[in-house]
């Protein structure tokens, strides 16, 4: 168990820039998730740490390591692919078993240890099994076992809940939670999950591109993103585009004009709000930002219901509102009233700041 | 009857002796094919689009018919490929020393002149010799050629993989003149006593035994999951341990099927070991052939059908463990 630091680590083939310049602290303990969209980076630098990627420049410390030009067999980090990637031809003990096998770990503390591995994910009875004898979400635990089995001082978990079916995920997200808790092995985590991310998570990492856009708790990116990538991909964001003429005042291409932070900047940007910010009828009476426009969609999800209003001039938003007992809710086609509070929007100036 | 009757009767009898383990293997390769299309025609249900369609569109009737022309095709097939396996055999237990039809008694004596002869003895044991150690140097060399040729994109990647298995296809007559050739300008050259050598007679028998190694083992090597190698490194294995305990175990079914036809290709070899045996040392193939230059009796047609019984064995045996019609 120890500490992990990435130093402007960076990965390019040819002209193609996979990772650039990323610098990490995770500390003893801490469970660090890596999200981002499909081609971002992550898996990539998630191969890098496990030493199957050989880092085009910085470096990566491990404990007192240096372990950037260590081959991956002498790394001691454990790591739970995607599919599993269990030995289809040994059992579910020996597969558990290679790790210590392969530190030379005595025969008999093997067995000990395997059964231990086996305890904590709750397999001791299959042992004996074959990989295809087992379930998926069995299989995931055995590749989870096999991986804590030799102690590592690190845990990478690559999209391990990909291959589960919805149900399960949710089970095994928090089995996985409180299994490296209890151990308080460090780990880091990638997924394109948003949900995932954030119900697992100590802290987040949000990547686009080869890089870190933000760092920080899951109140940190939902309630401040730093810009207009994060406000949409943390969560849900009602987006227009427009112009901050002047302190406070946003106007949008569509003609509306909006009360804003008066921090914003001055210049073309884009006002984001949540759905779920947005009052509907007669609760949003008392706030500053009030539009009168037409239901043109709603959505039932269940607890809640999405409600697509279009504003006039184009611009259109999604409310997001409670699914009421008393059964009322806006018909496609009537006239509502909404409104938002201005500390619930956010301005992203179109050319970000040099940081 | 005599000599020349029995060569009108068989003509092809010594090809038929010599090649015998080729036939044996292809003879039990054919076997298993036929038993797969028959039942792929019985079920109809193989390939939805295709055959399964077609037959279930069919009446009872139809389907009948169609089973009766597929076994009117596939019986004489099988006949033609099996009828020499099953005359040797027959022959093998003929009383008399010259074959003549009917036969006069039967008798087992046969086998016990093989043991009485030096030459079939020497030779089997040469055979089983070179067969083993070309079977090993051919492992030694064609499972890495597969492994590279099967992960990188290579400069000249197809020449490469087809030079690897032309030997499957230059004729053997061909493939020993021309090993002869080399031999005798290496001598000349290098002072080295190549020409007629153990050593020379094995490596153009492991030139025999790469091609289907590197086939079979392409073969098994396709659809392999490589993230498992990846593993085995994320949990301490070097290379090294990664192969010998994940890689190989994965792909031995191909191995197996590899060692058991470069031997059996090695063992039944005739045409391209003519050339390349020196005094003293001749294979079984070549030892029957001298055999039946001065003499015919029955301890040939003895000496195939140990051969067949010891090719079939090895292939029951194997099939037991890797199901071969899977990897050919």
């Amino acid at each position: 168990m120890a500490r992990l630091e990435l130093d402007r680590l960076c990965k390019t083939y040819g002209d193609t820039i996979v990772v650039k310049d990323m610098t990490l602290d995770v500390s003893d303990g801490e469970f660090l998730v890596l999200l981002g969209p499909s081609g971002c980076g992550k898996t990539t630098t998630l191969r890098m740490i496990a030493g199957f990627v050989p880092p085009s420049g910085g470096t990566i410390r491990l404990g007192t390591r240096d372990i950037t030009q260590l081959p991956p067999w002498r790394r001691d980090a454990g790591l739970v692919f995607q599919n599993y990637a269990l030995f289809p031809h040994l059992t579910v003990r020996d597969n558990v078993a290679f790790g210590l096998q392969m530190r030379k770990v005595p025969n008999a503390d093997i067995a000990q240890r395997v059964g231990e591995a086996l305890k904590l994910v709750r397999l001791e009875t299959l042992g004996e099994r074959y990989p295809r004898q087992l379930s998926g979400g069995q299989q995931q635990r055995v590749a989870l076992a096999r991986s804590l089995a030799f102690r590592p001082d690190i845990l990478l978990l690559d999209e391990p809940l990909s291959n589960l079916d919805a149900k399960l995920r949710l089970d095994v997200r928090v089995e996985i939670r409180e299994l490296q808790r209890k151990i308080g092995l460090t780990t880091v985590m990638v997924t394109h999950d948003q949900e995932e991310a954030l119900t697992m998570a100590d802290r987040l990492v949000v990547m686009s591109d080869g890089a870190v856009r933000q760092v920080g708790s899951q109140k940190d990116l939902y309630e401040r993103p730093i810009d207009k990538f994060v406000a949409g991909f943390v969560g849900r964001s009602n987006f227009m585009n427009g112009i901050v003429s002047e302190s406070g005042i946003f106007k949008t291409k569509g003609g509306l004009v909006l009360n804003c932070p008066s921090s914003a900047p001055l210049g073309a940007a884009s006002f984001a709000i949540r759905p779920e910010r947005i009052a509907i009828g007669a609760e949003s009476s008392s706030l500053a930002n009030r539009f009168v426009g037409t239901v043109e969609f709603v959505s039932y999800l269940g607890a809640a219901l999405d409600i697509h209003v279009a504003l006039g001039g184009g611009d259109k938003v999604v409310a997001q509102t409670a699914n009421r007992s008393d059964g009322r809710a806006p018909a496609i086609g009537d006239e509502v009233v909404i409104g938002w509070p201005t500390e619930a929007t956010r301005i992203f100036p179109e050319t970000r700041p040099a940081p | 009857m005599g000599n020349k009757a029995f060569a009108k009767l068989f003509p092809d009898m010594p090809a038929a002796n010599l090649n015998l383990p080729i036939r044996a293997a292809v003879g039990k390769v054919a076997r298993l094919l036929v038993s797969d299309i028959v039942k792929f025609i019985d079920n109809g249900q193989a390939s939805p689009r295709s055959l399964g369609h077609i037959s279930s569109m069919l009446t009872a009737n139809h389907r009948t018919i169609g089973r009766a022309l597929l076994f009117a095709a596939t019986v004489p097939a099988m006949g033609l490929i099996l009828l020499p396996l099953i005359f040797v055999t027959w022959l093998a237990f003929f009383a008399q020393e010259i074959p003549s039809f009917p036969p006069e008694g039967y008798s087992i004596k046969w086998f016990w002149r093989i043991a009485d002869n030096r030459s079939f003895v020497d030779g089997f044991l040469l055979s089983l010799e070179v067969g083993i150690l070309a079977t090993l140097l051919g492992l030694l060399l064609g499972v890495p050629a597969s492994l590279i040729l099967s992960r990188r994109k290579l400069p000249f990647h197809f020449g490469l993989l087809q030079m690897m298995l032309l030997p499957l296809l230059v004729p053997g007559v061909v493939m020993g003149t021309s090993i002869y050739v080399f031999h005798i300008e290496t001598e000349l050259a290098t002072g080295l006593p190549v020409l007629g050598s153990f050593g020379g007679l094995v490596a153009a028998h492991t030139l025999v035994v790469i091609p289907w190694v590197v086939r079979l083992v392409m073969a098994s090597l396709e659809g392999f999951d490589r993230t498992i190698e990846e593993a085995a490194l994320n949990l301490g294995a070097t290379p090294l341990i990664t192969f010998w305990r994940i890689t190989l175990p994965s792909i031995r079914p191909g191995v197996v099927a590899a060692s058991l036809f470069g031997f059996v290709m090695s063992f039944g070899n005739l045409e391209m070991s003519l050339f390349l045996v020196g005094p003293g040392r001749t294979t079984l193939p070549i030892a029957i052939l001298q055999y039946l230059e001065w003499k015919i009796d029955p301890v040939v047609a003895a000496v195939s059908v140990l051969q067949i019984v010891l090719i079939a064995a090895a292939m029951i045996i194997t099939n037991r463990y890797v199901k071969l019609a899977r990897v050919i």
